[in-house]
């Protein structure tokens, strides 16, 4: 065999398994994470998890149900406030404001946004809206998930628009499609599943936040609807029960994980669904 | 006028056309888009230069000549398709019949009511075929479903894609073949009932069979259309049109009847091209 050819097959398959190697090594600890999680999780999975409040310290029974409640009520006006805020501005950074220097700007801003620490956002809603309330408030938690919400959703909508071939727009055009038509009917149609995959991905993302949650809703335990008193929700919960030195709430704390692994788990698979379907046209 | 003589040694350029049509159209048409001194400017790049012609009514135009030479430019002023860019603008004048095309207080959404066009790749919309069609005659029309699907048939029909199409109008548009997309396209852009459609290299994109149907349509569309088509493919050009425009750098270098430019045409420049001896 020629030297030369030996040599690249060589390198070749020396790269190959190290690459392998690299993916093998990441996908260990994920699957170990997710089988503890499993193993831990399911013995407290009942149907007093969904159907009863969480319990007070030393209790040995009792479930999720106020803090499942509450994510999902935070999450949804999280997203219901963040994405179309987040869909508005991508639209325009990709369609309207193409060739303005503002353009630009505002790219690079919310990618400082899209990057910063959530604690920082928990913070600073704090700052803006627990302090002047005088009080922890789901409406502060569910704004802090908004405000996470937004460079997410701005991003994808923005990506996803670009993709959109710009003669499909001409064709609209040239049809007699007034501007607004044009995005509302043909580029949004064009990239809808794109746009759905972003916003499952920013719920995906703002269902398992922490920290935004931690100042703002703060979390208790008592089953409430009230957006203007404290909220009980599944991380904050997680993190207090974690830490804790009862047993039933270490088990609680398990079982919270396992339901917002899956339900996120759940919305990524969805989101790929979605994606899969656009590529299948 | 010494074309009749011509039109007795050369073979007519739009043979399907029977004789009678095809000797009138020796007779000047009636003006449907006039260009006069038009200039046209990517910022400060001069695209073309003092150009002057006249589209008759229901007859092909084609537009030939290098890349770059403007032709497809020319083609995106008369439905002012370059207003979407900012920086390009025209000077000059055109007019769509009493129209002047570049007021700019003009509703460009009417004009291009009024001037369809058909693009290099196939656009079709990212729904059915049916809708594809419907989609553009509900924004000029508010019409029952009885006559929206008698509206989209013809217009399939005249698109020569109805037989290939009417079992399967819910499907995705963008599940056709690329000749049959082209087709949709131009069924899309006649649904609306313009008066004059442009071409920009609508087959370029295309197998040998799609081009030669759509070059079919294209003759039979000009028995009610006014119709302009950039083509980089020569032949075509002789096949298609009455009058041919040679155009190089920005200028129109000779603009006449196809029969004249292919076989005797009066410029230096547009016998190399149409010879094959630059572009």
């Amino acid at each position: 065999m020629n030297p030369t050819y030996a040599r690249r097959r060589r390198k070749d398959i020396i790269v190959r398994w190290l690459c392998v190697g690299a993916a093998g090594f990441g996908v260990t600890w994920l699957a170990l994470i997710l089988l503890t999680l499993l193993f831990n999780g399911v013995k407290g999975l009942n149907l007093e998890v969904f159907t009863q409040n969480t319990p007070p310290p030393g209790a040995n029974e009792g479930g999720l149900l106020n803090a499942i409640t509450g994510s999902i009520i935070m999450t949804a006006i999280g997203v219901g406030v963040g994405a179309p805020l987040g869909l508005f501005a991508g639209t325009y950074l990709a369609e309207y404001g193409r060739n303005d220097r503002l353009t630009s700007v505002i790219r690079f801003i919310n990618d400082i946004l899209l990057s910063a620490p959530s604690i920082i956002i928990g913070l600073f809603v704090y700052g803006i809206v627990v302090v002047p309330m005088r009080s922890f408030s789901a409406l502060a938690g569910s704004l802090a998930l908004a405000v996470i919400v937004i460079p997410v959703v701005l991003r994808t909508t923005e990506d996803m628009l670009s993709l959109v071939p710009n003669p499909l727009r001409e064709a609209a055009s040239a049809l007699g499609l007034p501007r607004s038509l044009v995005i509302r009917r043909i580029a949004y149609r064009a990239a809808r599943s794109g746009l759905i995959t972003g916003m499952l991905l920013a719920t995906a993302r703002v269902a398992g936040e922490t920290a935004p949650l931690l100042f703002t809703a703060l979390s208790d335990q008592f089953f409430s609807l009230n957006l203007t008193k404290t909220m009980a929700n599944l991380p904050v919960t997680i993190n207090n029960f974690v830490q804790s030195p009862y047993v039933y709430w270490k088990q609680l704390a398990w079982t919270g994980a396992l339901i917002i692994t899956f339900a996120v788990l759940a919305l990524n698979i969805g989101a790929r669904i979605l994606g899969a379907e656009r590529t299948a046209k | 006028m010494n074309d009749v003589t011509a039109a007795a040694s050369v073979p007519p350029s739009r043979s399907p056309l029977p004789m009678a049509t095809h000797a009138a159209s020796y007779m000047e048409p009636p003006a449907k888009v006039t260009a006069h001194g038009l200039n046209f400017y990517y910022n400060d790049h001069h695209a073309l230069k003092n150009i002057n012609l006249t589209l008759g009514t229901n007859r092909v135009t084609a537009f030939i000549g290098p890349s770059g030479c403007g032709k497809s430019t020319l083609l995106r002023t008369f439905n002012r398709m370059y207003d979407l860019y900012p920086g390009q603008r025209a000077t000059g004048q055109l007019m769509l019949d009493q129209t002047n095309i570049l007021d700019p207080k003009l509703d460009l959404n009417l004009l291009r009511a009024r001037v369809g066009m058909v693009f290099q790749k196939p656009t079709p919309f990212p729904m059915t075929i049916y809708e594809n069609i419907a989609f553009g005659i509900r924004l000029y029309e508010k019409i029952s479903r009885s006559e929206m699907d008698g509206r989209v048939e013809k217009a399939l029909r005249s698109g020569a894609l109805w037989n290939e199409v009417k079992d399967k109008l819910n499907a995705s548009g963008l599940s056709l073949s690329g000749g049959q997309q082209q087709r949709l396209c131009i069924a899309r852009t006649v649904a609306v009932r313009p008066e004059v459609i442009l071409f920009d290299e609508p087959c370029s994109a295309l197998d040998p069979i799609s081009t030669a149907k759509i070059e079919e349509l294209i003759q039979e569309l000009a028995e009610n259309y006014t119709i302009a088509i950039v083509t980089h493919n020569m032949q075509q050009a002789a096949r298609v049109s009455d009058k041919t425009a040679f155009m190089y750098l920005g200028e129109l270098i000779e603009f006449d009847d196809t029969n004249k430019i292919f076989t005797a045409p009066n410029d230096r420049r547009t016998q190399d091209y149409i010879t094959g001896r630059f572009g």
